[in-house]
């Protein structure tokens, strides 16, 4: 599904990717925890294609294409889906309008046609539903005045309408209380099939109590220093990250 | 001029007649360009005016020269020489165009954007086809059906032909001859217009945009609109046409009066997109309208318009908000890209008892663009409870550009309630990058984000207004953001 490999990136000078290296196959979930700074929601940003970073060196495929190459939008008509740490409150412009138009501009990429409308709002109720997101929500103003858990959860909406082939989750476990975490959850775990895959970008290891990940992976100053299986995730909760960076420094 | 008797006038003009020979057959469309006394009696003649209209113009040339232009606008540009420009031409009816390819290929594309029809596309453009004869059908049966209630709407020419009791009870009641420097001109010298009558309680059935739209493809210099609607009677009237208007003419000095009488209601909207200038500010219109509207007790006058267009834009659609319980409304969103200079807003002047005034201004500014919000709220002293609420967005899209608002408020009565509110705030590059990342294009994304910024805005005009204001939006900004 899409292969890292040696990725260098900064912001302003600053390199925070220092030779970074992670393959993704369909089917699988990946989690990437670490401490703060070290480089996680960067690498978030940057497979989305934000263009403040500067990408020093190293390559990424993306089933067959070469990632960097392109756009923002080019990026997520060939399925690729972040869903935002801090998703953007656009005033005025309804979830419906906004999704519809996604969608559309997507399909169109793809040379197939426009969405009905009937065939639109029908996936509207089947996929509100599968992250408890009242109806009345899908037709407000993207994200505005919409609590933290709610906009978590209509990022997880946004991801079930526009059904991507990979999707990061930057830290979407923040800010949760215990229903939503496990609402959110439910609605990644619904969502997963051999088709696709899931890269899960997080702090603390309870959102991988709900989604089970095949693989955890430690970044640490740029660059992943170590890779597991689940079980890592409980050993990072117990230990913190010290013992790990301290294995790196001996 | 200030000393001049009418004796003097009179003999004069004796003599002028003469002189020029005026009253006999001119055949040519336009006349001679600069502006004097015989300018104003020959185009007064060429359209057959009444004696007293002929001394209403007088009147205001003799006023104007002694006027000089405001300077207090926050627009730059350089002052229209008023003795170099043709004060009459005839209406547009003649073919501007050989054909559909002599047409120019950038106004044909934004047509197609717009969602104009091909048809309605070659009649905007004055190229001559023969489906006319069937617009004219359409008009006729649009006419009739108003004709049936009693609804008079014409062109101004046309009501003072016809209907002269009329227009010289209103004319100039609201907006009057000595108002602003624009103003006066324009009463001086404005060929025509749009004149509408609703009579006592009846509710226009139709937008008259419909009717406009087909019966009206070009647009005068120094328009007149008169809409009168009488006790209890309601009227939405949509000036304006979203399809480009590449105007040869550069200075445009309208004047539109509304009269709401007692418990009537007057929506009027516009959609102004008129040539801006290029990319680097050469050409473009300069818009200079004084608009405004009286409300006698009970009625309610909402103006909304989306100005995307002109070069130079001084423009303040304003409510006297006369008789108690009268209710006055301002929707405005104004965009302006490359070096356009807009300076808009409104006036509410509240008299009456328990009067209401609502203002929402967005103001959108890309480029190298100035745009102000200009706004006066009064309340006078027997304006008791009057109550108003003002709010006044900005939108920046690039870093050159500027937003400006002037809000003036003077409040002679303590009973009144006045809430004003402002925000600035820069198109986010969040909130594009938001929309990429669902793989929405830049394009799109910048329609939806100021559409919706506009919403408020956008939901007073008629439906099928509103779709192509929206669009016209999105093309407006094409490329804006840096």
């Amino acid at each position: 599904m899409i292969t890292i490999k040696n990725l260098h990136a900064s912001i302003e000078g600053k390199a925070i990717l220092k030779g970074l290296n992670l393959t993704v196959n369909a089917g699988e979930v990946h989690a990437i925890m670490g401490p703060n700074g070290a480089g996680k929601s960067t690498l978030a940003s940057i497979l989305a294609g934000r263009e403040e970073y500067e990408i020093t060196a190293g390559e990424i495929d993306f089933d067959g294409k070469d990632l960097l190459d392109l756009s923002v939008e080019e990026r997520a008509r060939e399925g690729l889906f972040l869903a935002f740490q801090y998703p953007v409150e656009i005033p005025g412009v309804s979830n419906v309008n906004f999704l519809r138009t996604a969608i559309n501009e997507i399909r169109e990429h793809k040379g197939e046609t426009a969405m009905s409308a009937k065939e639109f709002m029908a996936l509207v109720r089947d996929k509100s539903a599968l992250v408890e997101l009242d109806s009345k929500l899908a037709s407000r103003s993207v994200n505005e005045g919409f609590s933290g858990g709610e906009k978590k959860r209509n990022e997880i909406f946004q991801m079930a309408m526009l059904n991507p082939k990979l999707a990061i989750l930057d830290e979407t476990d923040s800010g949760l209380d215990i229903d939503a975490l496990r609402i959110v959850a439910n609605g990644v775990n619904e969502l997963k099939t051999d088709q696709n895959a899931t890269i899960i970008i997080t702090h603390y290891q309870r959102l991988l109590d709900y989604i089970i990940p095949d693989f955890v992976h430690v970044l640490y100053d740029g660059r992943i220093v170590k890779t597991a299986g689940k079980e890592l995730a409980l050993e990072l909760e117990e230990k913190g990250y010290d013992w790990i960076k301290e294995n790196k420094v001996n | 001029m200030a000393n001049y008797t009418e004796d003097e006038l009179a003999e004069e003009l004796k003599n002028q007649e003469y002189k020029f020979g005026f009253v006999s057959d001119i055949d040519t469309d336009t006349i001679p360009i600069g502006l004097n006394e015989d300018i104003v009696r020959l185009i007064s003649s060429k359209k057959e005016e009444p004696q007293w209209l002929l001394d209403y113009r007088l009147n205001a040339l003799e006023l104007w020269s002694t006027m000089n232009e405001p300077s207090w606008a926050h627009v730059k540009y350089k002052k229209p020489d008023f003795q170099a420009i043709a004060y009459y031409s005839a209406p547009k009816q003649t073919k501007k165009y050989e054909s559909w390819d002599d047409v120019d290929p950038e106004m044909k594309a934004t047509m197609t954007k717009l969602g104009i029809s091909m048809e309605e596309q070659q009649r905007l453009t004055g190229v001559a086809v023969d489906f006319v004869m069937d617009s004219v059908s359409v008009a006729t049966s649009f006419k009739e059906k108003l004709g049936e209630l009693g609804i008079i709407f014409c062109s101004f020419s046309e009501a003072v032909q016809n209907h002269p009791d009329l227009v010289q009870k209103y004319m100039g009641t609201v907006v009057p001859t000595q108002d602003n420097f624009y103003a006066t001109l324009n009463a001086a010298v404005f060929t025509d217009g749009s004149f509408c009558y609703i009579p006592k309680g009846v509710r226009c059935p139709m937008e008259l945009s419909t009717y406009f739209r087909i019966n009206a493809g070009g647009t005068g210099q120094f328009e007149r609109t008169l809409v009168i609607a009488d006790e209890g009677s309601y009227v939405s009237y949509l000036e304006g046409c979203t399809a480009p208007q590449r105007d040869e003419n550069q200075l445009h000095a309208a004047v539109v009066e509304l009269i709401a009488l007692e418990n009537a209601e007057i929506k009027y909207s516009t959609v102004q997109n008129w040539y801006p200038g290029d990319k680097n500010g050469l050409g473009g219109i300069f818009n200079f309208v004084t608009k405004r509207g009286v409300c006698e007790k009970n009625a309610k006058i909402s103006w909304t318009q989306v100005e995307t267009g002109s070069a130079v834009t001084w423009k303040y659609p304003s409510c006297i908000l006369k008789g108690d319980n009268s209710v006055g409304e301002f929707y405005s969103v104004a965009v302006t890209n490359n070096y356009q200079q807009a300076d808009t807003g409104t006036k509410m002047i509240h008299l009456g008892k328990n009067t209401k005034s609502t203002i929402i201004s967005k103001g959108i500014s890309a480029g190298k663009s100035q745009n102000s919000y200009r706004g006066l709220v009064q309340i006078q002293k027997n304006a008791h409870n009057a109550r108003n609420f003002s709010q006044c967005d900005s939108l920046l899209m690039s870093s050159e550009c500027g937003a400006h608002t002037f809000p003036y408020i003077e409040c002679k009565n303590s009973s009144a309630k006045i809430e004003h509110e402002a925000t600035t705030s820069k198109i986010g590059e969040d909130q594009l990058f938001y929309c990429k990342q669902r793989g929405i294009s830049e394009e799109k994304a910048i329609g939806l984000i100021v559409n919706g910024y506009c919403k408020e805005v956008l939901n007073q005009l008629p439906m099928e207004f509103a779709v192509e204001a929206q669009k016209l939006l999105t093309i407006s900004l094409e490329g804006s953001v840096g």
